[in-house]
């Protein structure tokens, strides 16, 4: 089955992919979801039903009820509104880092396995340095370093993820140089850079699709972490992981503050992560281990 | 054996002195003065000058890199700013709490996950199957953080006899391992999984049931033992990771490990505190993985003979 399978360079690759994916329920059903918490994210001034900053101290800590659904926090201001806007925290923070840590990753990837030698061991050095590291131990000194905000977390997230694209990409790299059109190109006085971009690019897109589905629920989590130790964005902007942070003092008195943002982020982790699987076994059976 | 090991050593080296330039200059390009953090708003410019060559604060980034790496190997890791102790008692002192927690929530999570995903390879398609998969599949999704504090709500505010903070009770330990446990039982259930159902359409299995050895023995020795090999290489990166997770747990059950010493000195700003402390944790992780390393070249020889 997979011998059959086009070169992803060629046109009908995505098509057949894509047939692959349709056929598979769990992993569209996801999608829709996806594009949902999209949807959310890029409207929530129009679907929120009250400003999410908007203090009633009046109504603090109001249990949920048909006017605010999901209850008021400490400072009054309704939790659905700002579940709504955290989703836009989410979802920018996911995907902004790993569009980072994929550029990155995949020059890294590239350079080792393309030049080979003393730039392959540097490289490979490095993804070894960073790998070895747990991440949010590293988030958070870099946060310390750079302050809280939501660029920071896209900066921070973004640089410290992209050894597994950079390893991934490295291997495929090693293939496809021994490959004819690639040897032909660099006979034809072909520039590196050329090569890197004209012919290896398109072959590692599907390798790149996949590690950034699959790196989104981790860069969410991790923000959600970082933004519950009080490192993340800064208040009053809503972020799930704080949400959850500032409801841990009212955990006797009322428990659905707690209760409503992290169901948000399961949700959101769960259906990134089945994407991610849907989308590796479509795009790159290869990959799965 | 022995090339392999020396060249493993010196690759483990070789990472710990990366890390260790990483995080001095990441810790020491941070805006803010933490001398004058630590003095007060009334202080003179002359007195901050004075404490800043106190502790060597004026020189360059390169002389303070090598002085305290120098300190660090010989188990000097400088004074806390503001609590005046030496960095080293305090990282001692916080890594046991974390240690125990650590050790306890894993083996809780071994035990959870290795039963769940045993049960489900044996109960393949049916109900129990989809209700454990779905178990895990949450449990990898959601944050520990969170599975702390909803512990909190439903089991520890309704029985007294469970403590939701501190660690100084047996008790004490149940909610902080089950919420740093979810997350690893529910990977090593689905790699237990897995590998237990790969392994059961095998020819010595169906040899095993035909000799009409008993059931347990043959989920146990038969499948079980053959199975461990890919759930090792779970445990392995988990352990990592294990240390690092344990700071949200920390922080919500309000104990004094590593994590809850490293995040209050963050954000006092206390660098010697922090810096030694992200280095035991790096110094803790690279040992570590040198170890699955070298477990695995003793298990495998062809790594070992590879290059």
């Amino acid at each position: 089955m997979e011998e059959k399978r086009k070169n992803p360079a060629s046109r009908g690759y995505y098509q057949e992919s894509w047939k692959i994916l349709r056929k598979n329920p769990v992993a569209m059903v996801c999608l829709a979801f996806v594009l949902f918490l999209v949807f959310i994210a890029l409207f929530a001034p129009l679907i929120a039903p009250f400003d999410p900053d908007a203090i009633d101290m009046p109504s603090k800590l109001k249990a949920p009820d048909n006017v605010h659904l999901f209850g008021c926090d400490e400072f009054g201001r309704d939790i659905l509104s700002r579940c709504i806007y955290g989703c836009r925290v989410s979802l920018s923070v996911g995907i902004v880092s790993q569009l980072i840590a994929v550029v990155i990753g995949y020059f890294m990837g590239v350079c080792a396995g393309y030049f080979g030698k003393r730039v392959d061991a540097v490289i490979s050095f490095l993804i070894q340095v960073f790998a070895s590291l747990p991440d949010l131990l590293l988030a958070m000194a870099l946060m310390f370093a750079l302050g809280r905000g939501l660029g920071n977390l896209y900066i921070a997230l973004g640089v410290l993820s992209w050894a597994k694209t950079a390893r991934l990409v490295r291997g495929t790299v090693l293939q496809l140089k021994e490959k004819e059109y690639v040897k032909a190109c660099r006979i034809d006085g072909g520039s590196s850079f050329r090569i890197i971009m004209k012919h290896l690019l398109p072959n590692c897109i599907p390798t790149l699709i996949i590690t950034v589905t699959m790196g989104i629920p981790s860069a969410i989590l991790s923000e959600a972490s970082l933004s519950f130790l009080g490192l993340g964005v800064r208040a009053p902007m809503s972020s799930w992981g704080m949400m959850i942070s500032s409801s841990k003092t009212f955990i006797r008195t009322s428990p659905f503050y707690s209760l409503f943002p992290g169901f948000c982020i399961i949700i959101t982790v769960i259906a990134f992560n089945m994407l991610g699987d849907g989308l590796r076994d479509a795009l790159d059976p290869k990959l799965r281990k | 054996m022995r090339r392999y090991l020396v060249k493993r050593i010196l690759l483990a080296l070789g990472i710990l002195f990366a890390i260790s330039i990483i995080t001095f200059f990441v810790l020491n390009i941070i805006p803010g003065d933490p001398v004058a953090l630590m003095l007060g708003d009334n202080v003179d410019p002359e007195t901050i000058e004075t404490v800043r060559h106190n502790l060597g604060m004026d020189k360059s980034l390169g002389i303070q890199y090598v002085e305290w790496i120098a300190g660090f190997l010989t188990g000097n890791m400088g004074e806390s700013y503001f609590q005046h102790k030496p960095v080293l008692g305090m990282i001692v002192d916080a890594f046991g709490y974390t240690a125990r927690l650590a050790v306890v929530a894993y083996a809780v999570a071994l035990v959870i996950g290795l039963t769940f995903g045993i049960l489900a390879a044996l109960h393949r398609g049916k109900a129990l199957e989809r209700i454990l998969m779905a178990f895990a599949v949450a449990g990898i999704s959601a944050p520990s953080f969170w599975v702390a504090i909803v512990l909190q709500i439903f089991i520890g505010l309704r029985f007294r006899a469970i403590p939701i903070s501190g660690l100084d009770r047996p008790a004490a330990y149940l909610l902080p391992c089950l919420s740093l446990g979810t997350r690893y039982a529910a990977s090593i259930a689905r790699i237990t999984r897995t590998s237990m159902l790969e392994i059961m359409n095998q020819d010595f299995i169906r040899t095993a049931r035909a000799k009409g050895l008993a059931r347990a023995r043959i989920v146990m020795v038969h499948m079980f033992r053959n199975a461990l090999i890919p759930i090792i290489t779970v445990v392995g990166s988990d352990l990592t990771t294990l240390f690092a997770g344990s700071m949200l747990t920390e922080s919500v059950f309000n104990i004094p490990g590593m994590g809850k010493l490293l995040v209050d000195n963050i954000t006092k700003r206390d660098i010697p505190v922090v810096q030694g402390g992200v280095m035991m944790v790096a110094l803790l992780c690279v040992v570590i993985y040198l170890v699955v390393d070298l477990l695995y070249a003793v298990v495998d020889p062809n790594i070992r003979l590879e290059e």
